[in-house]
């Protein structure tokens, strides 16, 4: 890709971006929300127009002008999003708009079949019949890789394939990559979390603004640089430090015995003002649903929460929020934020009664002068309150999230995977915000993926797992082995 | 209003702008005689206080198929009621006018139980009212149009508002039934612009979920747009049995309900849910009406009216699509 130039209103996406990509090489991109990967990469596979530039493919200028033609050159794309008909199995969405014909009917066996050997070419076993709505993350990403493989595509583009997966099942994404690339595949390869790359990257290349900012073989890259470049700034420490919690620090969360089956099976914590609890565990071991138990967003079936020492009646998410709980919740795009709305409307969303005038209407003024002091405390990117979030880069619509929620003054504040999909600049604006947050004596409780968060993030760590809280460990305590082989189920080493 | 509404609004309202001229100067300026706006305002108001309605219940992505029958059952529900009671005048018209709404509204509530309760889609639950409803008023009136006396109905249906001032003006004369719309369409806009239950059904048509998990009570907010819906069903119900001094089962059961939605749509409501304005469906109406008026001005033929309405109402669907694409990133 040469000099590709994309201009969308308002806003400079790319700027003369150029890149290689080579027969058998891992090329990651790096780079902050908004740096412009994903718009270059949808260019690549013709979702969108460059204004200038060009695409060569084995030294031969080639025209993309739409996703057949990326296909057909052999671009195969792996959005972050996955493009899966949910009530079809693997099968039928392998073989998606390409259904091998007989007779003018679908041809059920060599549908099978190259559904198969993709399979088989992967070295995955997965089951076929199965509509994928109820299949994992990991299998659905590994769906979206065999439909690339079967398209024959020689340069593969995966879009943070890791965010949604657990740690083995990245130990199998990275073998299967790392076999693509002796099969003589170009992939590029996006990721957030730099500390992969090391394991899966030849070369990193660093977009900045809509430009490179540099290109460098992974082994010449320490972590630091890369960092360093994304931001375009020194960044010392991935955590800031947190502040000790007071020795009279009153208990603020008090949750007893909490059961709402399967996922929660007797939960008993507390949490204490300006105190950050973190939970560790497996996907599916029932973090966010204890989470959700709490916040009235699932109704629990026994169990008693408490704030401040009162005893809570909630029975939605509407009474979980006048009691002062805040629920950061997991997936912004499904559950965070009503996407065609504004920025205002978003942040005032749950606290709309703080709004409304003596004639029961919306006054928009006072909205506005909420909104505008959360985007400026939060540093929030918009051309102003009125852009509509769908618009905005991911980091940016998690801080959008988080402004809604701080408006109210909550006594507690879930975070559910707080920072995935996030850039570094702006993990490290969140883990400020948390910080500020205990310190003013909010009781925290984060959910992460990412051990290394919930280490350097929390005053206590528990591990979680089959919906209970099988190990406590404090701070200075808590290594990643122990926590892992708490969550596990192994034996403490 | 975001900026997106107002440029809908805005692309609606140029459209709208020029036909006219063109039109004006093809009818020989008949067209934008005042006489004739105000008989084009007259003539919209049924389907535009249907399609205000109709609005609420398509921003939660759902749609009121119920809406004719309804303005059948409470136009024949109103008429039994005012003929049953021992009251003359403004008392008169006020309680019967309330008792409609209050079928109206009931009709509604039912409408949105199954969709909130078990999820079904509404496409459904209000295709099952429509006969429902129809079946009812057929039976209550017996299959005939059931007479109200009162003249003060015959106000509601030909009287004209503030007509000594409009006299004294030499300006024509502002029906009743205008300035019904004019009201219903306020009080709706308002509602949906600058209240909370307006903000909170435009989040749930966007993304249920989040509003959930904001507080919203997503279940009720909806089945207040579905009674919103029933009660504007009922306010023409009550207009027609004023006009036609009588509720006869087969008022509302014509083109109402599908101009209607096609005033909603055209009006730039995304049928998807989560956005939509009160306005838009104003000039979705007025579009249509003044549609049909100017080929009736330039002798069309009425067979050929219908291809144009239908191509006219693709067109603006059309049109909108595009623009949207255009600002999607804007």
């Amino acid at each position: 890709m040469r000099n590709i130039g994309k201009t969308f209103p308002g806003v400079r996406a790319l700027n003369g971006v150029s890149l290689t990509v080579q027969a058998g090489e891992v090329l990651a991109l790096v780079g902050e929300n908004g740096a412009g990967k994903s718009t270059l990469m949808r260019i690549l596979a013709g979702a969108e127009h460059a204004d200038s530039g060009e695409i060569a493919i084995d030294g031969a200028v080639v025209q993309i002008d739409g996703p057949r033609a990326a296909e057909h050159l052999g671009i195969g794309m792996i959005y972050q999003e996955f493009n899966l008909v949910p009530a079809f199995n693997a099968i039928e969405n392998v073989v998606l708009g390409r259904e091998p014909m007989k007779n003018g009917l679908i041809d059920d066996a060599a549908s099978r079949a190259l559904a198969e050997d993709a399979f088989k070419e992967l070295g995955v076993d997965i089951p076929l019949d199965v509509p994928i709505a109820r299949m994992s993350v990991a299998h659905k990403q590994l769906i979206e890789i065999a439909k690339a493989l079967s398209k024959h595509a020689r340069i593969i583009v995966m879009d943070e394939p890791t965010a949604a997966l657990t740690e083995n099942e990245i130990d199998r994404l990275f073998e299967i990559v790392a076999r693509l690339r002796a099969s003589g595949a170009g992939i590029v390869y996006i990721s957030h979390r730099l500390e992969e790359l090391p394991r899966i990257a030849d070369r990193v290349t660093i977009l900045r603004d809509g430009e490179v900012v540099e290109t460098r073989a992974t082994s010449a890259f320490p972590t630091d640089d890369i960092v360093r470049a994304m931001v375009g700034r020194p960044v010392d420490s991935h955590f800031p430090a947190l502040a000790p919690i007071a020795a009279d620090a009153p208990v603020v969360l008090d949750v007893r015995d909490l059961v709402n089956p399967p996922m929660v099976n007797g939960v008993s914590f507390t949490v204490r003002a300006g105190e950050i609890v973190g939970l560790a565990g497996l996907v599916g071991a029932g973090r966010t649903d204890i989470c959700r138990a709490i916040a009235g967003a699932d109704i629990p079936r026994s169990g008693v929460v408490s704030i401040d020492g009162t005893t809570l009646r909630v029975s939605s998410p509407h009474d979980g929020i006048e009691a002062g709980i805040a629920f950061v919740t997991e997936d912004r795009k499904s559950q965070g934020l009503v996407l065609g709305m504004s920025v205002r409307e978003n942040v005032t969303l749950a606290h709309l009664a703080q709004f409304v005038n003596r004639f029961f209407l919306i006054d928009r003024s006072r909205e506005l002068t909420a909104t505008g002091v959360e985007i400026a405390d939060l540093q929030i990117r918009t051309p102003g309150p009125e852009q509509l979030v769908r618009n905005l880069s991911g980091g940016n619509q998690q801080k959008v999230v988080l402004a809604k929620w701080l408006l109210g003054n909550a006594r507690v504040v879930l975070f559910d995977e707080p920072t995935r999909g996030i850039d570094v600049g702006a993990k490290i604006e969140i883990y400020n915000l948390m910080i500020d947050l205990a310190k003013k004596g909010v009781a925290i409780v984060m959910v992460s993926s990412e051990l290394p968060e919930v280490l350097g993030m929390a005053h206590r760590v528990f591990a979680v797992r089959g919906g209970r809280i099988v190990a406590e460990f404090g701070r200075e305590e808590a290594t990643p082995d122990k926590v892992i082989a708490a969550a596990a189920g192994a034996p403490a080493a | 209003m975001n900026r997106s509404n107002w440029l809908r609004v805005a692309g609606a309202l140029g459209v709208l702008v020029v036909a006219v001229i063109i039109i004006n100067v093809a009818a020989h300026g008949n067209f934008l005689q005042p006489g004739n706006i105000v008989r084009v305002l007259r003539q919209i108001t049924y389907n535009c206080i249907l399609g205000v309605g109709e609005t609420f219940v398509i921003i939660t992505a759902g749609i009121d198929l119920s809406i004719g029958s309804l303005v059948s059952l409470t136009g024949v529900a109103m008429a039994l009621f005012a003929n049953s009671i021992h009251l003359t005048g403004v008392p008169l018209v006020a309680a019967t006018l309330l008792v409609g709404l209050a079928v109206g509204a009931l009709a509604g509530y039912v409408n949105a139980l199954p969709v909130v309760k078990l999820n079904l889609p509404s496409f459904i639950t209000t295709l099952a009212m429509l006969d429902m409803a129809l079946g009812a008023s057929y039976i209550l009136s017996h299959g005939r149009p059931i007479p109200v006396n009162d003249s003060a109905f015959g106000v509601i249906g030909f009287g004209s508002f503030l007509a000594p001032l409009t006299n004294l003006l030499h300006v024509p004369s502002i029906p009743i039934p205008v300035v019904v719309m004019v009201i219903v369409i306020a009080v709706c806009s308002v509602l949906l612009t600058r209240t909370r239950y307006g903000r909170y059904l435009l989040a749930l048509g966007g993304n249920s979920e989040a509003a959930r998990l904001a507080g919203v009570n997503v279940g009720r907010m909806t089945t207040i747009a579905f009674m919103i819906s029933g009660m504007c069903a009922a306010i023409v119900g009550f207009l027609y049995m004023s006009l036609f001094a009588s509720g006869s089962p087969q008022t509302g059961t014509g083109d109402e309900l599908l101009e209607s939605i096609a005033a909603v749509v055209v009006g730039g409501t995304s049928l998807m849910g989560g956005q939509g304005s009160i306005i838009g469906t104003f000039f979705g109406a007025l579009l249509i009406g003044l549609l049909y008026n100017a080929m009736n001005l330039l002798n069309i033929d009425p067979y050929l009216q219908k291809i144009v309405l239908g191509a006219v109402i693709l067109l603006a669907v059309v049109a909108d699509q595009l623009r949207k694409r255009f600002f999607a990133r804007a």
